[in-house]
């Protein structure tokens, strides 16, 4: 028997790099040539709460700065959050691990770091989301979300979005104070980096409220997307009865979407709103397909309902954009390819990665289905994407 | 098939690990309550470093004898976890342990003398 050289190394718990944690990915991207075409994640993160000592200096309101800077040590005090892990325990080594990286580009730390997993992966283009500031829509005071949310999209705009032109971002929408809404649009819709505006799922204000209309048809006059982000919220009173994280988690993610969508249909906002391009993240793809069919069967009974539609529900949601991650993989394919067909993927399936999120999803959940063709796992990952946020379609990545 | 040098036995304490680079193929040998394991260094999920992550006993509801619920422990069945998205595999078997019909693969691990070999 041969005795050939072989390479050993221990694992290493004490030190960490996205490079090295990624490098699984980084083959993958090379074995499949994604150095080859466009790819754009519509849907990853940053810790924002690691620069809220310079997100909090944008806080106009004097009292609030003041307040939100003495807070910002405390996992409590000025702003609310969530309980949920997560690091699970532990078994996702990233989230601790990320505070020894040492980012290869010598920008903002929050710019290195999110290029060397955007290399790693493949990825052109990445579309920045928060993390903490997810749970926000929770915040018991309106003016702390607006106050919060004007300072972070200053912040991004000005620290991130201005110096690297691969990171762009869905800036986010105080939602729940639509005057605050409606002058984020006004203020940031200009701005480079910004192709669009995305609300926070979880929150009790109805989208069909006649207060956002205007701000729907400002975002619809500036062509860019108006995104629903999931999120789940333990505290609402159906997710309150679940005692583990994976159940409000796999519930909270879907459930908000869908009642934001339902509303969204019912109420005839695309009928009202025929250019504005919506986008729905992270809730997976099941939810839409069942939704689909539920409100079909529903509303060929109750047109009465529904007098603005001219055309049934599941017709305005095939023109709606979804986000992939994070994808159902049913053991048969044949579900997943109906679903596909069902939301017309090939034009309105934009791959995500939630990237570095405990669920992420990489390229080669589009890339390695069986029953795409090239040119529709090209629009997926990236060609879909690049026209809707009008992005040049040359690949600009380093795969290392 | 031929046997790559994974460490001298002395080096390799129980609960220790290497991650082995044999030709093409990652193998992740692990020394775990005096036996040797070997598996692939490739995720059945989506391709992650499945041997890199951290081990941990499984996690155990507690029942009472008229179903109720009591708590949870730990178990006695070791777990080493995929760093990625936290897949977690039985190290005695290589069975992703929430689909054992899902397994690593697995690999020959043998002792010449006090150097550990492992058969790829």
């Amino acid at each position: 028997m041969d005795m050939p050289r072989s390479d050993v190394r221990p694992v290493d718990f004490d030190s960490f790099s996205t490079p090295k944690h990624l490098e699984h990915a980084a083959q993958q991207a090379h074995a499949r040539n994604y150095q080859d075409f466009l790819i754009v994640d519509v849907d990853s993160h940053h810790y924002e709460n690691e620069s809220y000592a310079e997100v909090f200096e944008y806080i106009e309101n004097p009292i609030m700065r003041r307040d939100a800077i003495d807070s910002g040590g405390r996992s409590t005090g000025f702003l609310n959050t969530q309980v949920g892990g997560q690091s699970m325990a532990g078994r996702i080594v990233r989230n601790k691990g990320r505070k020894l990286d040492k980012p290869r580009v010598s920008k903002h730390r929050d710019i290195g770091m999110t290029l060397d997993w955007m290399d790693s992966m493949g990825v052109d283009y990445a579309c920045l989301f928060p993390t903490p500031m997810l749970f926000l829509s929770a915040h018991p005071v309106p003016e702390v979300e607006a106050a919060m949310a004007q300072a972070y999209n200053r912040w991004l705009c000005e620290r991130i979005l201005a110096h690297e032109p691969r990171i762009v971002s869905m800036l986010y929408l105080p939602f729940n104070d639509p005057d605050a809404a409606y002058k984020t649009v006004k203020e940031f819709g200009d701005k480079k980096g910004v192709v669009g505006f995305m609300v926070t799922s979880p929150r009790y204000k109805s989208v069909h409220d006649n207060t956002f209309m205007r701000t729907y048809r400002l975002i619809e006059e500036q062509g860019k997307v108006l995104s629903f982000h999931a999120a789940y919220n333990w505290d609402d009173r159906a997710l309150a009865m679940c005692n583990r994280f994976i159940a409000a988690h796999a519930l909270g993610f879907m459930w908000f979407n869908m009642v934001h969508m339902t509303n969204w249909v019912v109420n005839g906002l695309p009928e009202r709103f025929p250019k504005l391009k919506v986008m729905w993240i992270e809730s997976g793809l099941t939810w839409a397909y069942s939704l689909m069919q539920r409100l079909d069967h529903s509303y060929l009974m109750r047109t009465s309902d529904c007098p603005q539609l001219k055309r049934k529900p599941s017709e305005y949601m095939r023109e709606m954009y979804y986000s992939t991650q994070p994808m159902e993989m049913p053991e048969d394919k044949t579900l997943l390819e109906a679903t596909f067909k069902q939301i017309k993927a090939d034009t309105q399936l934009l791959w995500s990665s939630d990237y570095p999120h405990w669920d992420f999803d990489l390229p080669s959940t589009i890339y390695d289905l069986p029953f795409l063709d090239e040119k529709s796992k090209r629009n997926i990952l990236g060609g879909t994407a690049a026209k809707l946020f009008n992005l040049d379609s040359k690949p600009v990545k380093k795969i290392p | 098939m031929a046997e790559w040098f994974v460490a001298r036995a002395s080096d390799l304490k129980d609960g220790d690990r290497r991650i082995v680079t044999a030709g093409k193929r990652e193998i992740g040998v692990f020394h775990k309550d005096g036996a040797y394991h070997a598996y692939s260094n490739t995720c059945l999920h989506q391709g992650g470093p499945a041997c890199e992550g951290v081990m941990i006993n499984n996690v155990v509801d507690i029942l009472n004898p008229d179903r109720t619920y009591e708590g949870q422990k730990f178990g006695d069945e070791t777990h080493f976890v995929c760093p990625w998205h936290g897949w977690e595999y039985d190290i005695k078997t290589g069975e992703m342990v929430g689909d054992r019909k899902q397994k690593l693969r697995k690999y020959e691990v043998v002792k010449r003398g006090d150097d550990i070999y492992v058969v790829a």
